[in-house]
């Protein structure tokens, strides 16, 4: 049973270490989905959206943690 | 099966991530084999081996009555929060902000860890043992498998994705054997970097498709998304030092 918690454990610790990036990462995809069936935006402006906001999770993430230690 | 810019990506992406847990395995197994023999290593790790093969089997029928356009989000989205994870921790460790993973040291840990279970527990020692194995297998195992089937399902990629992680298993259990030490010489936060980069720009563009995204330049787009991720890491790198730097100060 021990084991099989730390396998599911690890499973989910796969995909989220920094539950802040985990939850920002969702709500980019969840902006552009938003934007692609809700908005009907344009498709290219739907990939730039996702992009950025990739990019822009990331380097706040990275510039938080490094604040924080 | 699609063009080399998908391809060639695919495989190295699925050897260099499956380098890196391969060796996390091998690590543990190793503790294992030097603390009780080779008997339950090589049954602990046979063992966890035929359950990721079982579970293959079942999962990837079921993959292929998924719409493409739902698996494509789907597994863009697990492969932008695995790759944009270990981005993150590349990025932080290539910074000095968290501290590198030691093989060495791990190896140190799971051996002291086992020779305090054979104190404890003298006559369950072989059956211990062998759980460790197992259980390192399956873990470090079942992230190869994720990134196997998230790189090559949707795209007609698995066997190429999958001949590069059994390339990697079968290289670490080459030099595994002949070196008899954990395989600490293994860049682990460079290929972390690398492969982090590639699983982002995977991300990306296959979430991009499932919502309907035509990428100009089609796959060719996966490239230009590694070199702006690249550029980003590099430079978010250099900010991290040297705001900590100034922190300290």
């Amino acid at each position: 049973m021990k084991t099989l918690l730390a396998i599911l454990r690890e499973i989910a610790g796969l995909f989220v270490d920094d539950g802040s990036l985990a939850f920002a990462i969702l709500g980019v995809v969840a902006v552009a989905a938003f934007l692609a069936f809700v908005l009907k935006t344009s498709a290219l402006a739907v990939g730039l959206v996702l992009l950025a906001g990739c990019a822009a999770v990331l380097i706040e993430n990275v510039i938080r943690t490094a604040q924080r230690n | 099966m699609g063009s080399w810019a998908t391809v060639a990506p695919a495989i190295t992406s699925a050897f260099l991530a499956s380098l890196v847990e391969v060796v996390e395995a091998f690590t543990v197994v190793l503790a294992v084999s030097t603390i009780r023999g080779y008997r339950p290593a090589v049954l602990g790790s046979l063992a966890g081996l035929v359950l990721l093969g079982l579970l293959v089997v079942v999962l990837g029928p079921i993959l292929n009555r998924v719409p493409l356009n739902l698996l494509q989000i789907v597994i863009g989205i697990l492969l932008l929060l695995f790759g944009m994870r270990w981005l993150r921790t590349a990025i932080l460790r290539a910074a000095s902000i968290i501290s590198l993973r030691d093989e060495q040291l791990k190896f140190v840990q799971t051996t002291a860890s086992l020779k305090d279970d054979a104190l404890a527990h003298q006559a369950r020692l072989d059956w211990l043992a062998g759980i460790t194995a197992f259980k390192a297998v399956v873990l470090e195992g079942l992230e190869v498998v994720f990134i196997v089937i998230a790189i090559g399902a949707g795209h007609g990629l698995l066997i190429p994705a999958s001949l590069g992680a059994l390339a990697a298993f079968v290289l670490v259990l080459i030099a595994g054997i002949a070196v008899r030490r954990p395989l600490a010489r293994v860049p682990e936060n460079t290929l972390k970097f690398g492969v982090g980069l590639m699983l982002t720009a995977f991300g990306v563009f296959w979430t991009g498709e499932g919502l309907g995204v035509n990428w100009p330049g089609s796959d060719l787009a996966i490239l230009g998304f590694v070199i702006v991720f690249l550029l980003i890491a590099v430079s978010s790198v250099a900010f991290a030092r040297r705001l900590v730097t100034e922190i300290a100060k």
